[in-house]
This record gives structure tokens, C-alpha cells and sequence, in this order.
């Protein structure tokens, strides 16, 4: 089935304590050069079908479940590409 | 008076919180999450706990449990509800309350016994109380933290709908200090510490929560 991945970033005027241990353990490890981290989520969803109207289901399924619009934006809502067979 | 209790999968305080009702001289009654009944109780608790195990964000799956729907249609309606912690999230994720919870500024769970300034009492939960009480009831979460733009916040202040404010130290970096906030009527009340860990001598270090329980019970026509 085609599948829609959705990416979800906490807002940029908040704090992410998340990131920021993850920042901090690069640091720890000796990654150098690494700054700031954010942590955020992608999710992946199976759709029937890859028609403008599924898309557009999952852009408000995205608003209304998949995010917190008052600590998080929804950054992208796109098609995968298909897994070409080797 | 019945006063409900609900139950998610996941709750941890819904049995504290019942027998904080009936230690206050309510009758308790436990609802289940997947039952879209009230059952004519006279108002909701929604307790703590990590309901759906905290899944997608705390208390964003619990929003859509089938009770929520009627919870929510009886809260639009004037019912009074109290959430505690994961209520609290719950409250915020169903728009019933502005604003979300999200994770301690410092990282770790914070569990201590908390200091709290109760600011509103025109409220169903708080109108037992004096304005400005000082109260020290547990507080125990890891995603306690209160936040919402400047614009939601100043509103609440000018409002008066914040409830309660933290003292002797921010435990988990709320903004401007907010432990609970309520809707524009003072019935719909969300509360990051937990009251009904504080209402028998010997267990807790209070009893300074029961007055949250009295309230509900004793509740006037105004509120």
C-alpha cells in the first residue's frame, strides 16, 4: 500500500528537553561539531490509495490527532515513494 | 451527590481519587473508559496516571476514549470536571482547558511534596477554600510542565483563571508559575498536583487536598 509520512516538530520558541539530552550525549561521545538537537516525530501511514482527497484526510488527521497544535507544527505531509524492486 | 471517577487504561490515582470523594461524604462512581456512559453522576473526575501509556502525547489518545465523548458533551454543558495530572493533559488535548503539559524543563520526574497558592476560589473544586491558602499537597509527574503562548497567558492572569500557583520553587518549568487553570466559568479545573493524596492524617503530608473533594460536594447554584 502507498504510505503518507507525516513530521511533527515541537515549536521553535519551546524548550525540548528531549533534544537537549540528545545534544548532550553527543557532546559526551565526542561527536564533534554537533550543536543543538530537536527531537521530533515522523509517522508513517498506509493509504488505500494516493488520490489529493486521501492526502488531504491525513493533513487533518494530522491537525487533529497526530499533533498539538499549541506545542507542535506538522512540518510536511507527503507521499513515499514507492520502493522500486531491485 | 455521585461524583464519577473515570478509569483509562493506564490509571494510576482513579482509586484515590474515589475514596477521596467518599472521605468528603460523595458517593464515588467509577467509569469506565470504554463505556460512554455517565451514569447520572453530578460531575467527573478524570485522575492521575499514564493513560494509553502516555502514547502520541499524554492524555492525546485518552481524548478520544468513548467516555471523553460524553464527558466532553456534559462539561460544554456545565458539568463540573476536575483533572488531576494526566486529567489535567487530558483536559488541555480536548480543548476544554487552553494551553498543554509537556515535559520537565530539567528533565526528571519530579515527585515531592509540593507548595501551592490557591488564587481562584470561584471555582467548583476550590470554593472551600480561602483566597490565598497555602497549601502542600504531592506533586509527581514527568511532563508537568505548563505552557501556552503570551497571549493565552496574559489572558488567563487578566481573567483571574489561574487556580493554583506553585511556591518555594517552580518543580518542573511551568510557565509564570501555573500549577492548575479553569474554564471561563470555574467549573472545568486542571490541576498538575494531586489533592486526593492529601486527605486522610497519616498518609500524605496533609490533608489540605479534601477541600477540593468538599467543594464539589458543596456546590451553590453559582458554581
Amino acid at each position: 500500500m502507498p504510505r503518507v509520512v507525516v513530521e511533527v516538530m515541537p515549536k521553535p520558541e519551546l524548550l525540548d528537553p528531549q533534544g537537549a539530552a540528545v545534544a548532550a550525549a553527543l557532546a559526551r561521545l565526542g561527536y564533534a561539531g554537533t550543536g543543538a538537537v530537536r527531537q521530533g516525530k515522523r509517522f508513517e501511514i498506509e493509504v488505500a490509495d494516493a488520490t489529493p482527497q486521501a492526502l488531504a484526510g491525513i493533513r487533518r488527521a494530522a491537525a487533529e490527532l497526530l499533533s498539538n497544535p499549541v506545542i507542535e507544527d506538522v512540518v510536511s505531509v507527503d507521499l513515499l515513494p514507492e520502493r522500486v524492486a531491485p | 451527590m455521585r461524583i464519577g471517577v473515570v478509569t483509562f487504561p493506564g490509571s494510576l490515582d482513579d482509586t484515590d481519587a474515589a475514596r477521596a470523594v467518599t472521605l468528603a461524604g460523595g458517593e464515588a462512581v467509577r467509569l469506565w473508559h470504554a463505556d460512554a456512559d455517565l451514569h447520572g453522576v453530578a460531575a467527573v473526575i478524570l485522575p492521575g496516571g499514564f493513560s494509553y501509556g502516555d502514547y502520541l502525547r499524554c492524555g492525546a489518545i485518552a481524548r478520544f476514549a468513548p467516555v471523553m465523548t460524553e464527558v466532553i458533551r456534559a462539561a460544554r454543558g456545565g458539568m463540573p470536571v476536575l483533572g488531576i495530572c494526566n486529567g489535567f493533559q487530558i483536559l488541555c488535548e480536548a480543548h476544554l482547558l487552553p494551553g498543554a503539559l509537556v515535559r520537565n524543563d530539567h528533565r526528571r520526574f519530579a515527585c515531592l511534596d509540593q507548595r501551592l497558592r490557591i488564587e481562584r476560589t470561584a471555582t467548583a473544586w476550590t470554593h472551600s477554600y480561602e483566597i490565598g491558602a497555602e497549601i502542600t499537597i504531592p506533586l509527581k509527574n514527568g511532563e508537568g510542565a505548563y505552557v501556552a503562548d503570551e497571549v493565552t497567558l496574559d489572558a488567563l492572569a487578566a481573567e483571574g483563571r489561574v487556580v493554583a500557583r506553585y511556591l518555594g520553587g517552580n518543580p518542573n518549568g511551568s510557565r509564570r508559575d501555573i500549577a492548575g487553570v479553569c474554564d471561563p466559568t470555574g467549573r472545568i479545573v486542571g490541576l498538575m498536583p494531586h489533592p486526593e493524596h492529601a486527605v486522610e492524617p497519616g498518609f500524605g503530608p496533609s490533608t489540605d487536598g479534601l477541600a477540593f473533594f468538599t467543594s464539589a460536594l458543596r456546590r451553590t447554584g453559582s458554581q
